[in-house]
């Protein structure tokens, strides 16, 4: 790994660093894969690419609220909003 | 005077019924222990100004005789647990403002039952950590020895308990972040089958993981909260309907303790290569020796099990856990709740508000879940991890083809000094070592006080269950008590 690495991976998870925590982190991701790495040695024949028995379970959403009923709750907590929407800086 | 130091959720309730003291004395004595410890500790971030109201609510119904056993008992819950109307910060700053806008079931649950909930404790930053030195709200300490940590992540529910400013406490597990301090404080901890408990209303960390978890100072009392919080709940997608459960369900404050479940146990197994593979430490391992020496004294076979995957467990979890944890913190934008910090566009507002939001340890994991799961890495880190997970739950559920429990010790070392394995993350993810495999198998596992070592600090033995028998684990918590 490298310190572009750390850029491109920063960038992707929309997080803000320095460039001294960047070097402190690329550290830390060494020792870390280091670490991980021993699973590489593990040998995974005959288990079967299958998402296992700990999986999500979606259900009809049969009984939904109506509409609204939550909105003034929810927009309690956002940070900024207008006539009843959430209000973000321009994208482009 | 009440005597919190001995007192258990059967003793408080009894004495209630009995109107020896009322659910607003009880209360009241823990609110003044609060006041009189936690500035030292750091353990409780927040009392709720509305807790003898629920006390109040709780003597109405001692007096007209609809008491359960969790009827006035008092409660710590730990800040990623939501309480309708209060702030839920999960330790983090990027929450320091959010206020839940829901009960979590667990919590409904406890309202139902007439607890008192005291307030919310201290943790480590989106429960990511061992010691409880990452959170935002500064550090918890651990009442045996206060320049030593508690244990994390959920360290300051279980120091809440240890220095008797609750009753008991719920934390929150994702691997060991119950058993962990529960070892380093001396309490017992208990984590239950993945499914058993609802995660709804539980801040994500990682979802194939996160579960809620109990701290009691015996294991009665983690029986007694089990047994009320381990219900079917529509709105967590891998809770387990009651009849693909395999122990009889009782209600709380109904049927006596010994008609659930019928745990048989004879053969107690010891995968020794796992934990002497050195970096325990000594008296951690005499202390688990004598004790199956004393196992083996009431009986038990203690068979010696050969479990080579199990080694691959914390760095299977340190590899799902992140990819997780990427995903599910993604939420947290500036946008829809909590910090939030001004930029000149969108993107600039995501980057500042996560950037100075999240603390280091959150942002180092996002980091690596979002390396290992990237284009190029996703198959050798990610998908292996997730084969051999499964393989590692295989292996568990044959050793329970021969044994009924299997034993290790619940931590390597005791509780370890502030500051120390702050710079080394390494180090501090391998205090969580033995408590992997449970969370890594969904199986249920308690941490129980073992004595002291000889600096006084608390020892821990760990028991691990098959799916859905926690009744095996109270059985057997129950006999290690009188060892």
């Amino acid at each position: 790994m490298t310190i572009d690495d750390v850029n491109k991976l920063a960038t992707l998870a929309r997080i803000k660093m320095s460039e001294d925590e960047k070097n402190e982190f690329l550290e830390n991701m060494e020792s870390i894969l280091g670490y991980v790495d021993i699973i590489k040695k593990a040998d995974v024949s005959g288990i079967e690419k299958d998402a296992g028995k700990i999986r999500n379970v979606m259900r009809e959403d049969a009984d939904a609220y109506d509409s609204g009923t939550f909105t003034d709750k929810i927009l309690a907590s956002v940070p900024a909003t207008q006539d009843g929407f959430v209000k973000v800086k321009k994208i482009l | 005077m009440i005597d919190l130091k001995n007192l258990t959720i059967k003793k408080a309730h009894d004495s209630m019924i009995k109107r020896d003291f009322t659910s607003r004395e009880l209360t009241q004595a823990y609110l003044d222990a609060i006041k009189e410890k936690n500035k030292d500790l750091n353990a409780i971030l927040e009392v709720f100004e509305d807790t003898l109201i629920f006390a109040d609510k709780a003597d109405k119904k001692i007096k007209n005789g609809t008491a359960g056993l969790l009827t006035g008992i008092p409660f710590i819950l730990k800040d990623n647990i939501l309480v309708e109307g209060k702030i839920a910060s999960a330790g983090s700053k990027i929450l320091e403002n959010y206020i839940a806008t829901y009960d979590a079931t667990v919590v409904k649950i406890l309202k139902e039952e007439g607890a008192v909930i005291l307030g919310r404790s201290n943790m480590d930053e989106f429960a990511m950590g061992s010691s409880t030195q990452t959170s935002a709200y500064g550090i918890a300490r651990n009442p045996y020895d206060i320049t030593r940590v508690p244990g994390g992540s959920s360290g300051g529910s279980a120091v809440s308990v240890a220095s008797d400013m609750s009753l008991c406490a719920l934390g929150t597990e994702t691997c060991g972040s119950v058993r962990q301090p529960a070892s380093f404080c001396g309490l017992v901890g208990l984590k239950p089958t993945y499914g058993a408990m609802s995660r709804s209303g539980l801040i994500a960390m990682g979802n194939s993981l996160d579960q809620p978890a109990s701290f009691t100072k015996n294991v009665e009392d983690a029986e007694i909260i089990f047994n009320a919080l381990s219900k079917y709940d529509k709105m967590d997608m891998t809770s387990v309907p009651m009849e693909k459960r395999n122990i009889p369900t009782s209600d709380i404050g109904g049927l006596p303790m010994s008609d659930v479940g019928n745990g048989e146990i004879k053969k107690i197994g010891v995968p020794r290569s796992f934990f002497s593979g050195g970096g325990v430490d000594k008296e951690v391992l005499k202390n688990f020796d004598e004790k199956i020496e004393a196992l083996k004294k009431v009986g038990y076979e203690i068979v010696d099990l050969d479990m080579p995957d199990l080694d691959y467990s914390l760095a299977v979890y340190y590899i799902i856990m992140p990819a997780e944890v990427s995903t599910n913190l993604s939420r947290f934008d500036g946008i829809r709740y909590g910090y939030s910090a001004e930029g000149k566009d969108l993107m600039d507002v995501y980057m500042k508000s996560r950037g100075q939001g999240f603390g280091k340890e959150a942002r180092r994991r996002i980091l690596l879940g979002t390396y290992v799961l990237s284009h190029g890495y996703y198959d050798a880190y990610y998908n292996k991890a997730v084969l051999l997970r499964e393989k590692i739950s295989r292996e568990i559920a044959k050793a329970f083809e021969k044994v009924d429990l299997i034993a290790t010790p619940t931590t390597p070392t005791p509780a370890f000094k502030l500051g120390e394995k702050m710079n080394d993350p390494v180090a501090m993810y391998l205090c969580d070592i033995f408590s992997a495999p449970a969370n890594i198998a969904g199986i249920p596992s308690i941490a129980l006080p073992s004595g002291k070592n000889k600096d006084g600090l608390p020892l821990s033995f760990q028991f691990m269950a098959p799916h859905f028998c926690e009744d095996k684990l109270f059985t057997i918590g129950k006999i290690f008590e009188t060892l």
